[in-house]
């Protein structure tokens, strides 16, 4: 019998709260974590970010036990989010059984640019992600996913698979970015930033705000999953074999990953699909062009970039963890920042919440490198 | 019959294709050129990427010229092959020249051209364009090459009930010239020895 796959636990840490219950309620209210900033170390040019305050995180470390000084920013952000998660799941993480999965584009680069505090080493994302492993006293070597922007779908993949497979009996995904003046300054250099809170797929949106968070979950292997549980179902990773910086004009991989995801639902089946939604004019055009391909276009479309900003490895997983508390609510969350229809496709996005009885959600995903990735949830039975 | 597997490994110094050596006069990424101009030659893209895609590339390609491969992916089978790369450095060195161009306020340069390869994974996107490739593409990041670990996520990617065949390999470049890369072609159905036969690529590669 193929083993289920079953989300045990959860947690998000953003500047909108500190476990997912409390960043859900602020996004239905309709909260931001986006501030405008003049400037960042060498970066000279406006932006706009959703930025962790580092002495909440501190205080919430501390709170959780966790010492401070012993690890760096993207470090404790991981932890904040993996410990209050692996408490509620009720999971022996230091178990051989148990793999950790960590998603993340940077890490800690941004120790190449100041005087360290820490090992030059601790840049290398297999040594960052240990430190977390390390904490749990869990014996594997943690894997690191490093897809750019699709990183956190990616990670849930990859840990489905690994339970599937047998060798482990759960894991441990969790994902988290820190925001300095290396990829702020690298994104402007690409002219995708918009000094302005993003629009996704409006008619006005003039690129994307990037923003921290970090964002976990725990998945293990289940016989069956009960009644008001979720489950990941499938999961899919496509490339556009187009370009390596900029999407295909045919949505291809997007499409290709909805299409593999539409092979275990109907469009009727779906709540909702998370879309990524960076509010860049070629992301929101190419997204539309996949999911009309993909025959969505009537599905409620929602977009969390809004009130997070772009949060690149924690992305995948606080999204998802965002759609799961929406389809227990009966709830499409709002996209805040659109108003006005701005893609070559119709899709059926909307600044207001809405309701649903939908009981399955797709959360998508497109990076750099001409990724995508798409998955499955499915909230099981009766609610 | 047990099928003969094929590989190619590059490192800053060495090229090698089922261990038989390539002719070449220089080292580092200069290797790397002269393979391309030799062995190549139809992809000027080329020129435009780092370090660690450039291993990657070239090693992509002298793999597919070695199984005789015709490229273009117009066939279901490499349309639906996915490219699963691991490594430890991952981009750092694409990091270490990209942070250069921010780290001082008066010569304060960004481009989009190399914070680009900032991202490990666009090596796996190069390949894939290149091939016609639209399946998968993963680049995982571990704190060290171990062949059991690897074996298995590559084994993990034909969980994927369309992946037919994986390109597979480990790439890292800790700065511009120094670079260690192996490529090998897995097939579904043929993962049995693949955890040993990656060992011994591995020690020849003496990483």
């Amino acid at each position: 019998m193929e083993r289920l796959i079953q989300c045990m636990a959860d947690n998000v840490v953003s500047p909108l709260g500190l476990d997912s219950a409390a960043n859900y309620e602020s996004v239905k209210a309709g909260k931001s974590g986006l501030s405008r900033y003049g400037s960042m170390g060498n970066v000279r040019t406006p932006f706009t970010l959703s930025r962790m305050d580092r002495g909440v995180l501190d205080d919430a470390c501390r709170s959780l036990g966790i010492p401070t000084d012993r690890y760096t920013f993207f470090e404790k952000m991981l932890l904040a989010s993996s410990v209050q998660a692996v408490e509620n799941a009720g999971i022996d993480a230091s178990s051989p059984r148990v793999l950790f999965v960590v998603s993340t584009t940077k890490g800690n680069v941004s120790l190449l640019g100041e005087a360290q505090d820490f090992p030059r080493e601790r840049v290398l994302l297999g040594v960052a992600a240990r430190q977390v492993s390390d904490y749990f006293g869990n014996p594997n070597s943690p894997l690191v996913v490093c897809n750019a922007c699709i990183s956190g779908v990616c990670a849930q993949i990859e840990a489905m698979r690994a339970i599937r497979s047998g060798r482990y009996d759960c894991a441990v995904v969790v994902g988290a970015d820190e925001q300095s003046p290396f990829i702020i300054s690298g994104f402007l250099s690409f002219k995708a930033i918009s000094d302005d809170f993003c629009r996704p797929f409006d008619s006005e949106r003039r690129g994307l705000n990037l923003g921290e968070c970090a964002a976990t979950v725990v998945l293990k292997a289940a016989d069956s999953v009960p009644d008001g549980c979720w489950q990941l179902v499938a999961g899919a990773i496509r490339n556009d074999a187009n370009h390596i910086s900029g999407p295909s004009r045919t949505g291809e991989g997007s499409y290709l990953a909805l299409k593999e995801m539409l092979r275990f639902c109907t469009p009727d089946d779906l709540a909702f699909v998370n879309v990524h939604g960076t509010a860049t004019a070629y992301n929101d055009e190419m997204e539309s062009i996949a999911l009309s391909r993909a025959g969505l276009s009537d599905v409620p479309v929602t977009g969390l970039k809004g009130y997070y900003g772009h949060t690149m490895g924690a992305a995948g997983i606080m999204e998802s963890v965002l759609s799961m508390y929406a389809v227990k609510d009966h709830t499409v969350l709002a996209t805040r920042g659109f108003a006005r229809q701005g893609t070559s496709c119709p899709v059926s996005v909307s600044p207001e919440l809405r309701r649903t009885d939908g009981r399955q959600f797709i959360k998508l995903l497109s990076g750099f490198g001409g990724c995508n990735a798409a998955l499955l949830y499915r909230l099981n039975g009766l609610w | 019959m047990e099928k003969e597997f094929s590989y190619v490994i590059l490192d800053s110094g060495r090229a090698v294709v089922n261990g038989r050596s390539l002719e070449h006069e220089q080292t580092g990424n200069a290797m790397l050129a002269e393979l391309y101009r030799a062995h190549i030659g139809d992809w000027p893209k080329f020129f435009k990427m780092d370090t660690l895609s450039k291993a990657g590339f070239v090693a992509s390609e002298l793999l597919f010229k070695e199984t005789g491969e015709t490229r273009c992916g117009q066939d279901e089978f490499t349309a639906h092959r996915a490219v699963v790369l691991f490594g430890t450095t991952a981009s750092l060195c694409a990091d270490t020249n990209y942070q250069e161009t921010i780290s001082d306020r008066d010569n304060y340069y960004p481009s989009p051209a190399l914070f680009v390869y900032t991202l490990p994974n666009i090596v796996t996107g190069e390949i894939a364009i290149r091939g016609h490739f639209r399946g998968e593409t993963s680049f995982y990041v571990v704190e060290r090459p171990d062949a059991a670990q690897m074996a298995f996520h590559i084994a993990c990617a034909f969980d994927d009930d369309v992946t037919d065949s994986v390109l597979a390999g480990w790439v890292d470049s800790r700065r511009n010239d120094d670079f260690q890369t192996f490529f090998t072609l897995v097939e579904r159905g043929a993962l049995e020895g693949l955890e040993d036969r990656i060992r011994t690529i591995m020690n020849n590669l003496n990483i």
